[in-house]
């Protein structure tokens, strides 16, 4: 008891010890002075050494585990161990192919292997390749200005045939000037990154081909696309993408499509198209590289053939070496189009001028088309034979539309697989070749094309084919089809 | 490099800088007067937005008589440039039928091939009556003829590669090849300084793109293990391949491309190789086989060598050279050789007999002529420019002679000058070279003779005194005794 009475006791004693010390400190003289009329309590010992405690812990740095670079041996080693990928894959079977070599001209007849073939793989819609007109012209071209026009347009590279050549052509379309380029791939990969810039919405079909393919990718805009030659789609496309943005201000809006599409000979319907973008306000740039010298009665193409105004078409394009028989591309619009293409498109001032030679036998073919409508007859009735003949055959089914001159065959039922489907194709190619020396090419695909439409044989009529040339033409495929699709069926 | 005396810069940026602010102010007056005119876009969103266009509108379009002057005979030493007339101020520029003969130092004619050549245009001309002006088709379909087949051995004889492939134009083959070579996943290192179509590709093709400082090897070597060591960005994978693309002769700088040094290093870290000879094949080496010749580099060691045709041999196009297999596959899946129309034949030829008459295989000996006048004019040239005391870029033995003008106001002044007293000159400013470092680029040619360079001198002197771009002081004469003997101690 007396034990628990002293612990108690002394227990408070010290307790008592404490607040009086405390009391004291309370009481120490400074403790109730008053600074700036501010009483200054004791409390404020502990306030402020509680500051400075913070103040300590804040100034610490964080803890970071330290860095530390790889050393010189470290990297040696990694780049020792670092093997890379051979350059190129291993070659395959059909990469080692040759195509058929021809040995003259690329005209409606030519000599493969010296054995006479019809040609169908041509794109010389017209048959001007030959033409003699076209021939003096480009001879008194070659003889006045040599081959190549040894610069850029910007530095010396312009031959005033080229600037005869773009007025000659804005003449002919009646617009108030156009632009050439030097090649006819490179037309629209130039063109289209000049107008389309990141932010841009573009809307286009998905079956062009790899030039406007490469083109959109350049241009980094934001890529929309819509179902082959579907109007319905299109609308759909249209409706969903104007919904979402309403900054039409400050944005440019496209539609990208081909007059007639090389992949597929399908005829994209103009009026629709215009219609759709009147009413969304969007601008249209149009490929017209199959159809200019083939649709319309004149040639003009696909705006003479729905007969609507050009100017509706903000942007057209085309590349010369189909109807024209020459080499190169075009572009044409109002002259703010084509002007500003002049500073902006990477293809037309980083690059070499056309060959004067071209650019001239450019001017002579569209003189002769002027001169000469019955050609556009002519081949609109061969075209017509063509598909009446071919109609029937066994196995293959024709996929492009009556106006285009690329008649497109593809295969009824598919084989699964898009390289099994070319390969029948080429084989089905060969034989023709072989056994009765007509001269037709399946469709090519690259491996960086996106396009998924369906490969099939392709036929280039031309205006020169004759009568006989197309009855061959049709009653050999007709055999060698009836012989490859007998077995299955 | 380039190091700009002080108050040089000072003025040029106080130049751009005054030109800015007028250019400003009179944006800001033509918003309030087009705020009066009803705009004619009728809610579509403007081609090109305020400042996307300042450059042109404020700054090109004043001066833009310097540039795209066209001319009405072939690109040969001397040549006819036709005159120019505006009524706007600059605006639109009208073409007058006043021509004016000028001495040509501006278009890429290294060789003199750019006219009617003896021995080139009879079988020009020849090959257009067989083959006519275009094959109006593709080279995997009916393009390709014996030429193109003959050509495209010579080509790889000629540059010292087991097999090679031509395409139609040279700014296609670099957008095109770069693409099917590397995919994602692989890596591209690239001079600072390489041209638009390289850059094009390289952005084309989807990889990782990393740049290193002009043709610095050692910075190069620094860049290479940094990203061999790190892999790729933020997956830290290791990378598929890398390729290290250079340029033979730089353009605007006339600069020689340290290649053993890039190849060693290249090879000691298993990078590839692609070379871009544009501007020196055929103009550089002893046989004029380019910068391998020249710096004795094995072609074995260059995994892929591109080259143009435009600049030495007269004519248009591109090449790709390299082992069987890389050309196989190329032709395989190359878009520029599935999709674009074959290299025009008489072009073709031209190349052809050009690559002869320079091996000496026409049985005579213009082509070691020609390759030694182009040496010597241009080592004469260069070596004159420097004593009176210019600014000149470049290596000895590269025909390509940037005189640096540096100040906006000298380029249309020094341009124009040359002009009157009938000497062509070329001018380049931003974007194709840095803000302040705007040049005059002169190309020699074989074609030059001795007095001809001799009244170019005397031209330039003149004008470089006038307009003050001799920013070195020049070389005092040699004395010399009255009857031009030397001085014999």
């Amino acid at each position: 008891m007396e034990l628990s009475n002293d612990v108690v006791t002394s227990f408070m004693n010290s307790l008592k010890n404490a607040s009086d010390w405390l009391t004291f400190a309370y009481d120490a003289p400074f403790a109730r002075a008053v600074v700036f009329g501010v009483p200054i309590g004791g409390h404020l010992f502990v306030e402020g050494l509680l500051l400075v405690v913070i103040l300590f812990l804040l100034s610490q740095k964080s803890y970071k585990p330290p860095k530390r670079p790889l050393t010189n041996k470290e990297i040696d080693e990694l780049c020792d161990e670092w093997t890379p990928e051979s350059l190129i894959p291993p070659i395959t079977e059909e990469m080692e192919k040759e195509p058929p070599v021809l040995e003259s001209a690329a005209g409606p007849h030519t000599v493969i292997n010296g054995k006479e073939v019809v040609n169908f793989a041509s794109a010389n819609y017209l048959g001007l390749m030959g033409h003699e007109k076209l021939l003096e012209s480009c001879t008194s071209s070659l003889e006045k200005y040599g081959v190549g026009s040894c610069g850029p347009r910007g530095f010396y590279g312009t031959i005033d045939v080229h600037l005869d050549c773009e007025a000659r052509i804005a003449k002919f379309l009646g617009t108030p000037d156009s632009i050439l380029y030097s090649y006819g791939l490179s037309t629209t990969f130039s063109a289209i990154p000049a107008f389309c810039k990141k932010g841009d919405i573009v809307i286009v079909d998905e079956g062009v081909h790899w030039g406007i393919q490469n083109g959109l990718y350049l241009s980094r805009s934001t890529i929309v696309y819509f179902k082959h030659n579907n109007m319905e789609s299109l609308k759909n496309t249209l409706e969903k993408v104007t919904q979402d943005n309403k900054r039409a201000k400050k944005l440019r809006r496209y539609i990208v499509v081909e007059s007639v599409y090389q992949n597929s000979g399908q005829v994209a319907p103009l009026d629709e198209i215009i219609r759709l973008k009147e009413k969304y306000l969007f601008r249209v740039l149009l490929d017209e590289s199959n159809s200019f010298g083939v649709l319309g009665e004149s040639g003009r193409g696909l705006t003479e053939h729905y007969k609507v105004p050009i100017d509706k078409v903000d942007i057209i394009t085309a590349a010369m070496g189909h109807a024209l028989a020459s080499e190169g591309g075009f572009c044409t619009g109002s002259s703010r189009v084509v002007d500003h293409q002049r500073l902006s498109s990477s293809g037309y001032v980083f690059s070499a001028s056309l060959p004067p030679y071209l650019a001239s036998a450019a001017i002579t073919a569209i003189d002769v088309i002027e001169a000469n409508p019955k050609l556009l007859v002519k081949l609109r009735d061969n075209i017509k034979a063509l598909c009446t003949g071919l109609s029937g055959i066994q196995g293959l089914e024709i996929a492009s539309d009556i106006l285009s001159p690329i008649v497109f065959l593809v295969l009824k039922k598919s084989t699964g697989s898009l390289k099994s489907d070319l390969q029948l194709l080429q084989d089905i190619a060969d034989q023709v070749l072989k056994e009765h020396s007509v001269f037709v090419v399946p469709s090519k695909r690259s491996t960086l094309d996106k396009c998924n439409l369906p490969v099939g044989i392709r036929l280039f009529v031309s205006a020169a084919h004759t009568e006989s040339d197309l009855q061959k033409a049709y009653e050999s495929l007709k055999s060698v089809a009836a012989s490859v699709f007998t077995g299955q069926n | 490099m380039i190091t700009i005396p002080y108050l040089t810069a000072l003025t040029t940026y106080f130049s751009y800088g005054l030109l800015f602010a007028f250019g400003q102010l009179r944006d800001f007056f033509r918003k309030f007067i087009d705020w009066w005119k009803a705009s004619n876009l009728q809610g579509y969103a403007p081609i090109c937005l305020g400042l996307e266009d300042f450059y042109i509108r404020r700054l090109y379009l004043r001066i833009q008589d310097c540039f795209g002057r066209p001319i009405s005979s072939p690109p040969d030493a001397w040549f006819d440039v036709v005159e120019r007339v505006s009524n706007d101020n600059n605006k639109t520029l009208k073409r007058t039928t006043k021509i004016s003969r000028c001495l040509n130092l501006g278009s890429y004619n290294y060789l003199g091939f750019a006219a009617a050549d003896e021995y080139c245009t009879p079988r020009v001309t020849e090959t257009l009556q067989r083959y006519s002006a275009s094959t109006c088709s593709t080279r995997v379909e009916g393009g390709t003829t014996a030429l193109h087949v003959e050509l495209e051995q010579v080509v790889a004889d000629f540059v010292g590669k087991p097999s090679a492939m031509v395409t139609g134009m040279g700014y296609v083959t670099n957008s095109a090849i770069l693409p099917v070579l590397v995919r994602n996943g692989g890596l591209i290192i690239s001079d600072s300084l390489n041209h638009n179509s390289i850059v094009n590709g390289a952005r084309g093709s989807g990889s990782t793109i990393r740049v290193f400082q002009h043709n610095t090897p050692s910075h190069l070597e620094r860049v290479l293990r940094e990203q061999i060591a790190e892999g790729q960005p933020r997956t830290h994978r290791p990378w598929k391949k890398i390729i290290v693309v250079v340029e033979g002769i730089y353009s605007m700088e006339g600069e020689l491309c340290k290649l053993p040094e890039i190849v060693s290093i290249c090879k000691k870290y298993k990078a590839y190789v692609y070379l871009d000879e544009a501007h020196s094949i055929g103009a550089v080496g002893k046989t004029g086989r380019g910068v391998c010749e020249l710096l004795g580099v094995d072609t074995a060691d260059v995994d892929i060598m591109m080259g143009t045709f435009t600049k030495s041999f007269g004519s248009c196009g591109g090449y790709i050279a390299g082992s069987k297999e890389l050309i196989q596959y190329l032709k395989y899946t190359c878009p520029a050789h599935l999709y674009a129309t074959s290299i025009s034949p008489p072009a073709a030829q031209q190349i052809i007999s050009a690559i002869k008459v320079i091996l000496g295989e026409d049985g005579s000996s213009r082509g070691a002529q020609k390759l030694a006048q182009i040496r010597e004019n241009s080592n004469y040239f260069r070596s004159e420019l420097q004593k009176m005391g210019f600014e000149v870029l470049g290596d000895n033995d590269s025909p390509v002679m940037p005189i640096m003008l540096y100040n906006p106001a000298k380029i249309p002044a020094f341009s124009r000058e040359c002009l009157k007293q009938n000497v062509a000159v070329v001018t380049v400013a931003f974007p194709a070279t840095p803000l302040l470092l705007a040049r005059a680029r002169i190309c020699i040619s074989a074609a030059h003779t001795r007095e001809d360079m001799v009244k170019a001198l005397e031209v330039i002197s003149r004008v470089g005194d006038l307009v003050g771009i001799k920013y070195f002081p020049a070389e005092p004469k040699k004395p010399e005794l009255e009857d031009g003997r030397k001085k014999v101690e």
